[in-house]
């Protein structure tokens, strides 16, 4: 295999694992950082596509309307697409955080279970929404014109690092403010936190917030990376859970952490890919849910060996703390 | 003697709560442990029953070293507990609560069972009860009729009194007494420390995890210093 | 209308037996099982095994019972079945969340070992036999009675109700009469109180998770004689078990058969409205005002 197709392939690995990373970083904020426990994450995936989609795509008109139904289609560039995503992410996530942030946290987390598989079952079911279960296609890609489409794969991986460490120092720049501490000191204990005067709510809701709109900007990504998208995308293992081990491995509580755990998990998930194309070929077909019984096994491993993943929790936050 | 604590020092993660602590309960005695709070009477309960693991230190019961066993094993060898709080189970009845009492038994407990009706006879009427809606005053004495269910030596009560009606504290004192008149050897913590002396035969005052003072109940409650600190409420 | 309210029952009774198993283990282990569902999955697909496989090696007959879709084969398989999930949960327990108990993790750690196993489990079935629809007797006319009142129900339903009243009545006694029951409920109410009793809560655990186990297996294939039988079945019965269970108050068996009831009712009438496929919507819907007008369902007291 030549070197320009290893590094080719090496770039889409790329671009993938730094989407998934933007995902992480979101959900740092969310549980790394204030300890909400958000099992939704593939909702706000699939809302996020689903917008930038909408956003950036023309409303089907003529013998194309016929096949694809959409409710807008507004046709707008991709910064408009993304910042959209972001937005209608904030706004669900408000919405839902009203009557479900003042649950218990694994109340919480079935509540978010229940949000994200509502959401994806009125895109797969309301044909005129986004197309049902068919999907859109043919979202457009920035920068589309400038290179060679065989190497725009290297234009798009700068796109996305740059988004990914935008959206890493702004949230290091978050943390070590005074509301990143109020935020840790809700995930450390609740009570005391309340006690100290501040409206908590207000803080997991604002973290909520932030965490989904970040996650939005990494749903958006996606749809432009693979420039089609359909509900059965969105399910709880490829949006969620991956997810989850991500930031279980890299180190919940940590930036760099949920930076490192996107690109470890998806290196290993890529590596199964290759072990599996050494089993036999009655096994073949099986592939896909071996390596994710292999993920499975890994998070069980991480929870009872290694709770703090690989790099654990940031020890110094504050500089004005010792 | 029964019950012999040397030089106990117990406490949670890094801090100990009690320092080299020394207590004797003899047969058929009630000893009173009274003393500020925070003052580590709860904590010395908890090291005897197994709940705490001491630093340092021994309990000993009947020449037997039992110090640091699980509190599962601790009551088959005599001594029962009744923690301040969470101490009965609400959804259950009466009947059922003091069943749980004598779950390890082999035999066949209901004569002990119309012994603790004896003792408190409201709990007899009203057994069909489910425990959680029972007054703070009944679920006191369902507390102790559990603990009572296996015939123990050694009763390990924390704050029976706590958080009842003053009509119903010299009530209990007086179901307490009435269970030591049966041979049971006690040892009460309460912050209630005139009625605790009174009954005692042997009083122990704790402060900052020490023993400061130890004699007879009669003797501490004419100690003047005992009736400045402890005795003022 | 009425049938949508009959199939709600059947379709509900089967959601209790999935939500008395989970309220149990909640209950005593202030535990949510987030791999329940897949438990009732395991339980279908085991007995989908054992009846096409040792049985029919066996040489056990194969002949359906009357008008009933099933036959000696499956009466056996579903007690052989409900005693080795019971054991895949024990199990599951053994090897992940009892070691983290002992450890100290909180809440949301043990929830997500549990997220792992519903994975894990969901992935041996997808292995074992892929992602195809199966059913216990393909091709089989299953045609309904016609009873007064104008209510249609299969013979097979009508077994599914008698089934999941014998083994709610058989968990009442054994809950309210034995002492290993009563030791239950002893350990659901205050586990350290059961601790300084004597009560070996060890113990306690294990039969807990036999018996959440064995009632989601039995719950898996019934849904599997009536239905199908498919990977994810069991997932998507996880928001209907936690909307019942959280209904008739966490814990609470008695609240869990009950709000398994009201789910499949509300989901079986939302079909005269909404699509099919939205049921575990509707389940989720209900959850969630359950949560925010009465969190402590149906039969909780006031405090929390």
């Amino acid at each position: 295999m030549e070197l320009s197709g290893i590094l080719a392939y090496l770039v889409s690995l790329a671009v993938m694992a730094g989407i998934y990373a933007v995902f992480c970083l979101g959900l740092n904020i969310q549980w790394g950082y204030t300890g909400l426990f958000n099992i939704g994450i593939a909702g706000f995936f699939c809302v996020g596509a689903y917008t930038t989609a909408l956003i950036t795509t023309p409303k089907p008109t003529g013998l194309y309307a016929q096949y694809v139904q959409q409710v807008i289609g507004l046709d707008l560039p991709f910064i408009v697409g993304i910042l959209g995503a972001a937005l209608v992410c904030g706004v669900i996530a408000f919405l839902i955080g009203i009557p479900t942030l003042k649950l218990r946290e694994d109340y919480l987390a079935i509540a978010t279970i229940g949000i994200a598989e509502t959401i994806r079952l009125i895109f797969n079911n309301e044909h005129a929404l986004a197309n049902g279960p068919r999907g859109l296609m043919g979202l457009p890609q920035p920068l589309q014109g400038l290179v060679d489409p065989r190497h725009y794969n290297y234009i798009y991986l700068t796109i996305v690092v740059i988004i990914m460490v935008v959206i890493y120092l702004l949230s290091e720049r978050a943390i070590r403010s005074p509301w990143g501490r109020v935020l840790r000191a809700i995930r450390e204990d609740e009570i005391s936190a309340a006690m100290s005067g501040k409206d908590i709510f207000k803080f997991k809701m604002q973290s909520l917030v932030f965490g989904s709109m970040i996650m939005g900007i990494g749903g958006a990504l996606y749809a432009h990376y693979t420039k089609a998208i359909s509900p059965d995308v969105f399910t709880p293992l490829y949006g969620t859970f991956i997810i989850w081990v991500m930031l279980m491995a890299g180190g919940s509580g940590n930036n760099k952490g949920a930076i490192l755990g996107a690109y470890s998990i998806w290196g290993i998930w890529i590596g199964t890919k290759f072990l599996t194309n050494l089993l036999p070929v009655t096994l073949k077909a099986r592939a896909p849910y071996i390596r994710f019984l292999l993920i499975g096994i890994l998070l069980e491993i991480i929870l009872i060996y290694r709770p703090k993943g690989l790099l654990g929790e940031e020890k110094k936050v504050s500089k004005f703390l010792d | 003697m029964i019950l012999n604590i040397e030089d106990i020092t117990a406490g949670y993660s890094e801090v100990d709560i009690l320092h080299q602590v020394n207590l004797q309960v003899r047969v058929g005695e009630i000893v009173s442990i009274i003393g500020p709070n925070g003052a580590g009477k709860s904590t010395l309960l908890k090291t005897i029953f197994g709940l705490l693991q001491p630093r340092q230190g021994k309990v000993i019961l009947n020449d037997e070293d039992i110090t640091g066993l699980r509190p599962e094993k601790i009551v088959r060898k005599g001594i029962s507990y009744v923690p301040q709080v969470d101490n009965v189970f609400p959804s259950m009845t009466i009947q059922e609560n003091l069943e749980m009492g004598a779950f390890i038994r082999t035999d066949d407990y209901r004569h002990r069972l119309d012994q603790i009706y004896d003792l408190f006879p409201i709990l007899r009427e009203r057994r069909k009860h489910k425990v959680g809606q029972l007054s703070g005053g009944q679920r006191q004495m369902v507390a102790m009729g559990r603990a009572l269910m296996l015939d123990p030596q050694v009763l390990l009560l924390d704050e029976p009194s706590a958080g009842l009606a003053p009509l119903l504290v010299s009530h209990i004192f007086e179901q307490i007494r009435e269970i030591n008149v049966t041979g049971v050897a006690i040892v009460i913590v309460e912050q209630n420390a005139q009625e605790a002396l009174k009954m005692a035969h042997h009083g122990y005052v704790l402060a900052m995890g020490r023993k400061v003072l130890d004699d007879t109940g009669d003797a501490l409650l004419e100690n003047e210093e005992v009736g400045r600190l402890y005795l003022g409420g | 209308m009425v049938e949508l309210f009959v199939y709600g029952i059947v379709l509900g009774s089967i959601i209790s037996l999935g939500a008395i198993g989970l309220t149990l283990i909640y209950g005593i282990l202030r535990f949510a099982n987030f791999a329940h569902g897949d438990l009732m999955t395991a339980g279908a697909y085991v007995a989908l095994f054992m009846v096409t496989g040792p049985f029919s090696w066996l040489g056990i007959p194969d002949h359906t019972f009357g008008a009933l879709s099933f036959g000696w084969r499956m009466l056996l398989a579903l007690p052989v079945s409900m005693v080795a999930v019971g054991g895949l949960g024990l199990l599951f327990d053994r090897i992940v969340f009892r070691k983290l108990r002992l450890k100290g993790s909180g809440v949301v750690i043990l929830a997500m070992a549990s997220l792992g196993a519903s994975f894990i489990i969901r992935m041996l079935v997808l292995i074992l036999w892929g992602a195809d629809y199966r059913f216990y007797r393909p091709g089989l006319l299953r045609p309904a009675l016609e009873l007064p009142l104008g209510v249609k129900i299969r013979p097979d339903q009508i077994l599914i109700l008698l089934m999941v009243s014998f083994l709610v009545s058989v968990l009442h006694l054994f809950l309210q009469k034995t002492k290993m029951g009563k030791a239950m409920r002893a350990t659901a109410d205050n586990m350290d109180l059961a601790r300084i009793s004597g009560i070996d809560t060890e113990r306690v655990i294990i039969w807990t998770w036999m018996i959440g186990g064995a009632l989601a297996a039995a719950g898996g294939i019934l849904y599997g004689i009536d239905v199908q039988l498919h990977a994810g079945m069991g997932w998507n019965f996880l928001l209907p078990l936690f909307a019942a269970a959280i209904l008739g108050t966490i814990g609470n068996m008695y609240g869990a058969l009950v709000g398994g009831l009201v789910i499949g009712v509300a989901q079986q009438v939302s079909t005269a409205f909404l699509l099919p496929t939205y049921k575990p919507a509707v389940a989720f819907m209900i959850m969630i005002l359950i949560l925010i007008i009465r969190p402590q369902g149906i039969f909780g007291g006031s405090h929390s």
